[in-house]
């Protein structure tokens, strides 16, 4: 890590840069999720910009940009791969499950009727 | 300045290559990621393997009144907090405490302001609309994801909290060891807000 006054105020205009970029993605975010796109074109849409969002936060704020020879990365590594198993194991699975599952499954789950428009204070936006 | 009881506190350690408390946060950082995961995960499946039809098919944005416009707000609330407890340490690094000590409290107000419009403006109408974790699946999730995280806020704000309070006396008795705390401090702030960054998209806008 980088010691000096000098180096310190660098890193200070780094920080305010990666916030304006921060506010701008997450502007983007929501700016994305109101445009039309087709089938699963939202959903990664907005992984993407989280992921961007992410690392931005992890390499800058965290530190990380600065560690590169640290053990650390090594718990990291194997973290961020496991993170990324646990995310796809349902993406192949989740469907496969549902569609093998007896047609009455869903039928024995308790019914509870949602509040419709109006009830809940929240929706008036 | 105090005798260091414990090796590597200040200098890194030769093999780490970070002095020992930030392994031991980016340690309990690693198993946070697998935590908040399995979450994810959860969640995944469920939506991914959701009934198509009938009465358990996934609620779209009118049923799950979640609005965009509140998560927004908070999720700036979150990244503005970031910043702020980034420069409190850059603060620290070059010996001006005060200010420092300014950014931690702008962190703090900032947490306390994400958990009070989370709790009036958004768990507090649930609940008096009737809307409960065993409403639905995704309300299930819901709850789980956020409250879970919503700990991880408040336990965030007692940490910065002592720091302001009791635990400022550590930076003239060592400023070295507080500047480092106020780090690792900062470490697991920052993962707080990075679950949110990913919460947010997930659960208001998709």
């Amino acid at each position: 890590m980088a010691d000096s006054h000098a180096d310190i105020s660098k890193h200070v205009n780094l920080y305010l840069g990666v916030f304006a970029a921060l506010a701008v993605l997450t502007i983007a975010t929501v700016a994305v999720s109101r445009v039309e796109l087709s089938g699963t074109g939202h959903i990664v849409a907005a992984l993407v910009i989280a992921a961007v969002k992410a690392s931005l936060v992890a390499t800058v704020f965290m530190h990380l940009k600065w560690e590169r020879s640290a053990w650390i990365w090594w718990p990291l590594s194997l973290c961020a791969f496991f993170f990324v198993v646990l995310l796809t194991l349902p993406t192949l699975t989740a469907t496969e499950a549902r569609d093998r599952a007896p047609a009455n499954t869903w039928d024995k789950l308790p019914v509870r009727e949602m509040p419709i428009h109006g009830e809940h204070a929240a929706a008036e936006h | 300045m105090s005798a260091e009881v414990l090796p590597y506190t200040v200098k890194p350690h030769p093999v780490t290559g970070v002095y020992s408390g930030k392994l031991g946060t980016w340690l309990f950082l690693a198993s946070e990621v697998m935590l908040f995961g399995a979450l994810f995960s959860m969640y995944v499946f469920l939506r991914v393997g959701a009934p198509t039809e009938g009465s358990a098919v996934w609620p779209t944005h009118d049923q799950t009144h979640l609005s965009w416009k509140i998560g927004g707000f908070n999720t700036l609330m979150l990244i503005i907090s970031s910043v702020t407890m980034v420069l409190a340490w850059a603060q620290l690094k070059m010996n001006n405490f005060s200010k420092a000590r300014m950014y931690l409290m702008i962190t703090f107000v900032l947490a306390g302001i994400f958990l009070a419009v989370k709790l009036t403006m958004e768990y507090i109408p649930k609940f008096d609309a009737g809307i409960r974790p065993s409403t639905s699946v995704f309300f299930a999730a819901y709850f789980v994801l956020t409250g879970l995280h919503g700990l991880h806020i408040l336990g965030g704000m007692a940490v910065i909290g002592y720091f302001i309070g009791p635990g400022a006396a550590l930076w003239k008795e060592n400023p070295e060891y507080y500047t480092n705390r106020i780090e690792c401090t900062g470490l697991y702030w920052h993962f707080v807000d990075l679950v949110w960054i990913f919460l947010f998209p997930v659960l208001y806008l998709m």
